[in-house]
């Protein structure tokens, strides 16, 4: 169990060096759809006002002014919580299958009784 | 390449195929939040009752890869560029359902911590790069497993398929469901999306096979749809009772 821990460190780690090194020198072309939608003339209909604010739009620190270290860090912290949410994510999954039959147990002994 | 600070702030990254707020109609808007509702209800049933305990790091650090990976966008022909999707890479490490939560994490993540993708859209983004591609790479991770038995270069020339077939039906997908929005006509960006993506897909079959063969070199074992020898058939035993430390 500890060395797929290890595993997962060292995956994290390639994926912050992914978000937090490489992330900034992205390339900043209209990717696929925004392509399409500008060539075909419906990219105006997503320029209106998002439903939600963003905390870190673009991946990116507003409150951070040098715009390097903005996309670096808003990479590595979303990056953290990638890892976070899903390691969470399992856990609770883990813990609600555990509860689930715990409780069966505790039904089918009473059951005997 | 980009050194000044107005280069990075001009990085605007829409996304690929992460659909914005304001390219839906309602309907198609509730629609796919309901299929994806079910499909990922569907996973989480599943989970619930498979989740092995060796699972949770993986599941942590394919999350982050993709997330990672997700906001690197590499130039592709004319002008545009793409990114990775990860839906196959996660499927064939996850199994069906493990990968299916990763994909919806990291989906949901994107939008609500980046903007990346619209909250109103996040029910397609989630039913095109998630229950979509997580389907049709589910279909080539059990093919795989059944028809590899074991050997290397046919079970990663599964992988690489599905991951350029995930990339181009999530574009079919999200070109639909701009169509019935009445954003766009159907087969004008049907053709334009399905063209790009082809191309974009040969990298996510190159990524998803590298990322794959390094892992099943480093550990076969947390492969989940990699048929696992004999011997494994014991580990579980083994592994709960290391678990505890």
């Amino acid at each position: 169990m500890k060395g797929i821990w290890i595993v997962a460190a060292v995956g994290l780690l390639i994926a912050l060096v992914l978000g937090g090194m490489l992330s900034p020198f992205a390339s900043s072309r209209p990717d696929g759809l925004e392509r399409v939608a500008e060539d075909k003339g419906f990219a105006e209909k997503g320029q209106g006002e998002p439903a939600m604010k963003a905390p870190m739009p673009d991946y990116t620190i507003p409150s951070v002014r040098n715009g390097l270290t903005s996309a670096r860090l808003g990479g590595v912290i979303g990056t953290l919580l990638a890892f976070g949410v899903g390691i969470g994510a399992a856990f609770c999954l883990r813990a609600l299958h555990a509860g689930a039959s715990k409780s069966k147990i505790e039904h089918r002994k009473s059951g005997i009784q | 390449m980009l050194h000044s600070d107005e280069s990075c702030s001009a990085l605007a990254r829409e996304d690929t195929m992460h659909i914005p707020d304001g390219f839906l109609s309602r309907e198609v808007a509730l629609g796919t939040y309901a299929a994806s509702g079910l499909g990922v209800g569907m996973a989480l049933r599943k989970l619930q009752h498979a989740l092995d305990e060796r699972m949770v790091p993986v599941i942590g650090m394919m999350a982050a890869f993709i997330f990672a990976a997700q906001m690197l966008n590499f130039p592709v022909a004319t002008g545009t560029s793409g990114h990775f999707m990860g839906c196959a890479l996660a499927v064939f490490v996850l199994g069906p359902a493990g990968g299916l939560l990763v994909m919806t994490l990291v989906l949901v993540l994107q939008c609500l911590l980046a903007g990346d993708g619209g909250l109103t859209a996040l029910g397609a983004n989630v039913f095109n790069m998630g229950v979509v591609g997580c389907l049709v790479s589910s279909i080539f991770a059990i093919g795989a497993r059944w028809t590899a038995r074991g050997r290397r270069a046919p079970f990663l020339a599964a992988g690489a398929v599905a991951a350029f077939l995930s990339i181009v039906l999530a574009s079919a997908c999200c070109s639909v469901e701009l169509a019935l929005s009445g954003t766009a006509q159907l087969w004008v960006t049907l053709a334009a999306m399905v063209g790009v993506h082809a191309l974009i897909g040969v990298a996510e079959a190159a990524i998803t096979v590298a990322a794959l063969s390094a892992l099943l070199s480093a550990r076969p074992d947390l492969v989940a749809t990699w048929p696992q020898p004999d011997a494994n058939l014991l580990q579980p035993t083994l592994t709960q009772k290391g678990g505890g430390t």
